[in-house]
């Protein structure tokens, strides 16, 4: 394929999709029914759904006039199987197989929509339309434009939507040095939790020189809690493999590596389908799209390690050795892959890439806050009325996040604190709900942003026994190369299980505060330095849990089950 | 070397994997994976055959296969119960299903039941946490468990 080809192909393919764009189709279509596919529908029996429907369209012969489609998250995990009807975007929740023939019949044959299963707030409010819901009003969707609206593995409706265009733009327009600086532009930051100006580090690379690059992928996503990756590598792989392809010819670099991890077949199938189609097309290999440029992506699956989420392990375990990091520098950036120069960013940030480079770096810019610039996806989750996948700009509120989008706290208990950026994070409590959220905001308040992963707690949650629950993950996590990690966080643990047993003493929170300060102080790596933060975080905002947990032998949320009173240590 | 496959399985599919990295350290994880996938576990016979075609210390190759999760040097229940433990699945009472699971199967966490009818594992965020608390079954998702439909879901695997 060439440019003139893969343009061409747009045209055709455009016409396909063009009711679910909301333009006047020229096909017989009248209805796109889009069932969602991502891993919460799936698990709910979307594909049930899926066969009803289609047995309901045909038994009323619609087969020629109704298309269906199945595509990736919609975004509203908790309400799976979810359906959306274009035109309009009408909103399906929780669509049962003995729904299918009425929603055919009324909706699709007589054009009236079904009420009773469209999305209702917590009021009982009706909000029949993706336009008219609160959870979609205040997103802005870069990074997961495509997801929920296009197949998750057609070619065909990914270049519909603008797919290829920027690199298309690229190999035509653009020297690799104009496309860092439009990255650098854009003020885009890692989205993989470090936060590192991206623009920089592909300088960085570029200025490498080397006989041989890489890019790497990092999609270890294994933060507890986040699933944002998962979905951007499941429901839109062609705009990881363009945006790497991208990176390639920004670095110079012709080789690249996505490290998926093996928690997620369905990502692994759905990225090495598109790894191959895209190859048939000419659009990864030699001489894309008839250019000069060669780039191609091997697959390397993760075996389960939370640790080679951290970059320096992470390009350990695609060497084929233990996931342990090393210490920098040297940065990956000038010794990665192979002792070569690699650039390496998280999925996300790959997939906010593509954008950027069709609309300017200063458009992205636009978006966010000062330092903390374009738009961020939270995996909105725990005691939270609408659990899924949102994407806003940075600078909304904490309060708008949790009551707006995420249709507040249910079975009217109080919102206590919201956990952010998993075990490297901390708890934001509800004092500080009109913060904006930000990489600088958060960190001021004892959390980070990470990988974005936002568990909502309330009341009946014990900060105490969340705290442990974290450090126990670490703990087990830690890949025991460094001994501030390996013992340090197995004596906070210790600790801990003490003070939710009803055994701890009133030295024990000093201590903790000592052994975190130093851990942070010492560790290798991310995974050790940020370890302690759920600790300190909490121990900050709720240190009267803790207190109740030594002094009263009391757990005030009810959860740690404490010994009768007067019970010796 | 060319220690028999006892299982007639993927025995081609390990050759040619051999053959693909004959004396190429790099390709360790992914033979590994291959044999891990194909027996259910890492019999030591083909650990040390890995060692010799890959040309790869022994120690080297115990030492990754014990650093991963997804490997496994004793031989694995016929089903495999994964219970998530991430945050989201935490907060909304996974740990009353895990109580549940090592009650109902006898052992605990990490472990295989003597009839090697299950093994239980509990596994670090499924990246499903619109439905916690997950539970998956030979990659069988079963969505917001409780510790009561533990024993229904159990009953389903011989």
């Amino acid at each position: 394929m060439n440019f003139k080809e893969l343009e061409l192909l747009r045209a055709t393919a455009k016409e396909g999709i063009k009711l679910r764009l909301g333009e006047e189709p020229s096909d017989n279509f009248k209805y796109h029914v889009l069932v969602c596919g991502g891993t919460g529908c799936h698990s709910v029996g979307c594909q049930n759904t899926l066969q009803a429907l289609q047995k309901a369209i045909d038994s009323q012969g619609l087969q020629d006039t109704v298309k269906l489609v199945v595509t990736g998250c919609m975004g509203t995990c908790e309400m799976g199987p979810v359906i959306t009807v274009f035109p309009d975007g009408y909103y399906y929740c929780r669509v049962q197989p003995e729904d299918a023939e009425e929603l055919v019949t009324s909706h699709l044959k007589e054009g009236k929509y079904v009420d009773r299963l469209c999305y209702h707030t917590a009021d009982g409010t009706v909000q029949p339309r993706k336009s008219d819901m609160t959870f979609f009003k205040k997103q802005k969707r870069n990074a997961l434009r495509n997801c929920g609206l296009i197949n998750q593995t057609s070619i065909e409706e990914y270049i519909a939507v603008g797919g290829f265009k920027a690199l298309a733009k690229t190999l035509q327009e653009m020297t690799p040095q104009q496309v860092v600086d439009e990255v650098k532009k854009s003020g885009l930051r890692g989205r993989g939790g470090g936060g590192f100006p991206t623009g920089l580090k592909w300088q960085f690379v570029l200025d490498q020189k080397s006989d041989q690059k890489y890019v790497v992928c990092n999609g270890d996503e294994g933060d507890p809690g986040a699933f944002m990756d998962r979905s951007v590598l499941e429901d839109d792989p062609y705009s990881v493999i363009e945006a790497m392809t991208i990176g390639g010819y920004a670095v110079g670099a012709n080789k690249g590596y996505a490290y998926i991890r093996l928690e997620y077949p369905k990502a692994i199938d759905h990225f090495n389908k598109a790894l191959a189609r895209a190859r048939e097309v000419g659009l990864l290999g030699n001489n894309i799209l008839e250019s000069d440029f060669s780039f191609d992506i091997e697959i390397r699956v993760g075996a389960g390690a939370f640790v080679c989420g951290e970059e320096t392990a992470l390009l350990a375990s695609i060497e084929g050795r233990r996931g342990e990091p090393r210490p920098r520098p040297p940065f990956p950036a000038v010794s990665g892959l192979f002792e070569k120069p690699t650039l390496l960013n998280n999925v996300e940030t790959y997939a906010s890439i593509c954008p950027i480079i069709i609309n300017g770096g200063e458009w992205y810019a636009t978006m966010g806050t000062e330092k903390s610039k374009g738009t961020k996806v939270f995996t909105l989750a725990g005691k939270i009325n609408n659990t899924g996948l949102v994407e806003i700009p940075l600078g909304l509120t904490l309060r708008e996040m949790v009551e707006d989008i995420g249709g507040g706290v249910p079975n009217g208990k109080a919102f206590k604190a919201a956990q952010t950026g998993g075990p490297s994070g901390g708890c934001i409590p509800a004092a500080y709900l009109d913060t904006p959220i930000d990489y600088e905001n958060l960190a001021a308040l004892g959390s980070i942003v990470g990988s974005g992963g936002m568990i909502i707690v309330d009341e009946s949650t014990c900060m105490v026994d969340l705290a442990k629950f974290y450090l126990g993950f670490t703990q087990d996590e830690s890949c025991g190369k460094c001994t501030p990690c390996r013992i340090g966080t197995k004596r906070m643990l210790e600790i801990l299980e003490r003070i939710t047993k009803g055994l701890g003493k009133p030295e024990d929170l000093d201590l903790l505060v000592e052994l975190a300060n130093s851990i942070k102080a010492s560790a290798l790596c991310g995974l050790g330095q940020t370890a302690p933060n759920p600790i300190l975080s909490t121990l900050r905002y709720f240190r009267d849990e803790f207190e109740a947990h030594i002094k009263d032998k009391t757990c005030p949320a009810g959860v740690c089950k404490m010994p009768r009173k007067g019970l010796k240590s | 070397m060319g220690t028999e496959c006892t299982c007639n399985c993927n025995q081609s599919k390990l050759d040619a994997l051999f053959a693909q990295y004959k004396g190429n350290p790099n390709g360790l994880i992914v033979v590994m994976a291959a044999i891990q996938e194909s027996q259910g576990y890492l019999p030591k016979d083909l650990l040390v055959r890995t060692a010799e075609e890959l040309g790869v210390p022994l120690s080297d190759v115990y030492g990754v296969a014990t650093f991963y999760a997804a490997f496994s040097l004793r031989p694995r229940g016929r089903h495999s119960v994964n219970l998530c433990l991430g945050t989201a699945c935490y907060v909304k009472g996974a740990p009353e299903v895990q109580s549940m699971l090592e009650k109902e199967m006898g052992i605990k966490a990490g472990n295989t039941t003597e009839d090697r009818r299950f093994s239980l594992d509990l596994v670090r965020c499924l990246g499903a946490c619109g439905i916690a608390p997950v539970l998956t079954v030979n990659g069988e998702v079963y969505p917001r468990m409780t510790a009561e439909k533990v024993t229904e879901v159990l009953s389903k695997y011989e």
